[in-house]
């Protein structure tokens, strides 16, 4: 398949891993902050055929992994009420909020509903006028556009029995929270290239220039991930710190123009709660001027949430790249896709569900 | 949610905000809002988010990476077999 395939080369990619060995001379720490890049990895097994010398922990870029507990107890609320349709991409669903999670609200009645687009949750609302058709709209830049679409329709055509449950996440202010923590190893980034797609990637050179922190744009296949990687420790090795684009077919440094106009008018800038991370500043967005009667939190009060995570996952310092799953003490034991403790064990960009999906438990490695 | 791969326009209807096409994913057509890719013509590849385009695909920037990575010299590097063979396996196990 055409932009695929030719992207999957094993001789090619072989001779990128060639050229990262002869060109690494010391150890590096290096993120995708991106969960699909983490699934690619991962999946190819590009971390272990990599040198020693270079590590790649992985980052936060997991939208359902990342959703307050607090939003998602809400949800929860807000999906079981009478008269409401609870519209939701696919992954949410087993998300664990405190003590149940969206499939069991549906089990036990609530009106879940699973679309592929926002604008399917809009179509619901316009078949459904006696019904209140909420939509459950988080995730990075990569799916506020087709979210600011949905409430910009909404809003042209006076639907009144639409609203959204909006956390959308970002990523620049979390690279910047990562290298702010006492903790942080990480000495590189690859970016998340469709997130680049929308936003363009002009935001990072002064995170670049700040922290003297490579950041690579980088697609998704093994050899856009390699030539990621590659372009990363070059310029450790070199001592520059730049930004730089290994993902030149679907990525321009101003990005696309109408989305980000689009996006401008719907949302606004907010501080935001990264669910196993905290609080970091700026690093949210939320529905802007106009847009206030399409806000679900505001149509549906809901009080005396009292969250609990559970006390034996560790998705935080998963997320923050301090610890990788398999570290776990409950990974693949309390833990599993099947049972999940934490959201990361649960979504399709989950780094816990990643290692659990391709197989790598400790154990297995420790047997020669 | 975020995993966009790329996909064929083999047709388009609507303009400004309404316009939309048909994308073809290796066998799979999928209806998608083209509106933040107005200038895409039918054949040209884009890569698509939860039912939205975002961008469309640079064939001569994909060519120039390719032809780019052709030239990289084939060093002989012996690669550790374990750990060939335990990605191997890894993959394996992902394609059940
Ligand atoms: S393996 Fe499960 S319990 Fe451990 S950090 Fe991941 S999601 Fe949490």
């Amino acid at each position: 398949m055409k932009y695929l395939e030719e992207f999957r080369d094993p001789d090619l990619a072989r001779r990128l891993l060639d050229d990262i060995a002869r060109i690494t001379t010391k150890h590096h720490v290096l993120m995708e902050v991106c969960g699909g890049q983490t699934h690619s990895i991962i999946r190819n097994g590009i971390d272990r055929l990599l040198p020693d010398e270079i590590e790649m922990v992985h980052g936060p870029g997991c939208p359902v992994c990342v959703t307050p507990l607090e939003t998602i107890d809400k949800a929860l609320e807000i999906a079981s009420r009478d008269g409401v349709v609870f519209c939701s991409f696919g992954d949410m669903l087993r998300v664990p909020g405190s003590g149940r999670d969206l499939f069991s609200v549906k089990s036990t009645g609530g009106d879940v509903r699973i679309v592929y687009s926002p604008l399917d949750a809009v179509q619901i609302a316009r078949d459904n006028p006696d019904r209140e058709v909420v939509f459950f709209g988080i995730g990075f830049e990569t799916t506020a556009p087709a979210n600011a679409m949905a409430l910009y329709q909404a809003r042209q055509e006076g639907l009144t029995n639409f609203s959204m449950l909006v956390s959308h996440v970002l990523v620049p202010p979390a690279i910047r929270a990562i290298l702010d923590s006492p903790t942080n190893r990480v000495e590189a980034f690859l970016a998340a290239g469709h997130v680049c797609s929308v936003m363009g990637y002009e935001e990072y050179y002064p995170i670049a220039e700040q922290y003297g922190t490579p950041i690579v744009v980088t697609g998704f296949e093994p050899l856009d991930l390699l030539q990621g990687i590659k372009m990363a420790v070059l310029q450790l090795e070199e001592g520059r710190a730049e930004v730089e684009n290994a993902y030149q077919r679907a990525v321009t440094r101003g990005g696309n123009v109408p989305a980000q106009q689009m996006l401008a008018d719907v949302f606004t800038t907010v501080d935001r709660n990264w669910r196993g991370i905290g609080a970091i500043p700026r690093s949210g967005w939320a529905l802007g001027a106009g847009y206030e009667a399409f806000d679900a939190a505001e149509r549906f009060t809901v009080t005396d949430i009292d969250t609990v995570e559970s006390p034996l996952c560790h998705a935080g310092e998963v997320l923050r790249g301090t610890l990788k799953p398999d570290e776990c003490p409950a990974f693949g034991k309390e833990c599993t896709p099947r049972t999940p403790l934490g959201a990361t064990m649960v979504s399709a960009e989950g780094a816990c569900a990643a290692y659990y999906l391709y197989g790598r438990f400790k154990e297995l490695e420790a047997t020669p | 949610m975020c995993l966009g791969i790329p996909g064929k326009v083999i047709e388009i209807t609507g303009e400004g905000v309404t316009m939309t096409g048909k994308v073809d994913f290796d066998g799979i057509v999928k209806e998608v809002s083209l509106a933040y890719v107005p200038e895409i013509s039918i054949g040209d590849y884009t890569i698509v988010h939860v039912g939205f385009a975002i961008t469309q695909l640079d064939e001569k920037a994909a060519l120039e990476t390719l032809a780019h990575l052709q030239e990289i010299e084939a060093v002989a590097i012996e690669l550790d077999p374990g750990a060939a063979l335990a990605a191997e396996e890894a993959i394996a196990k992902g394609d059940e």
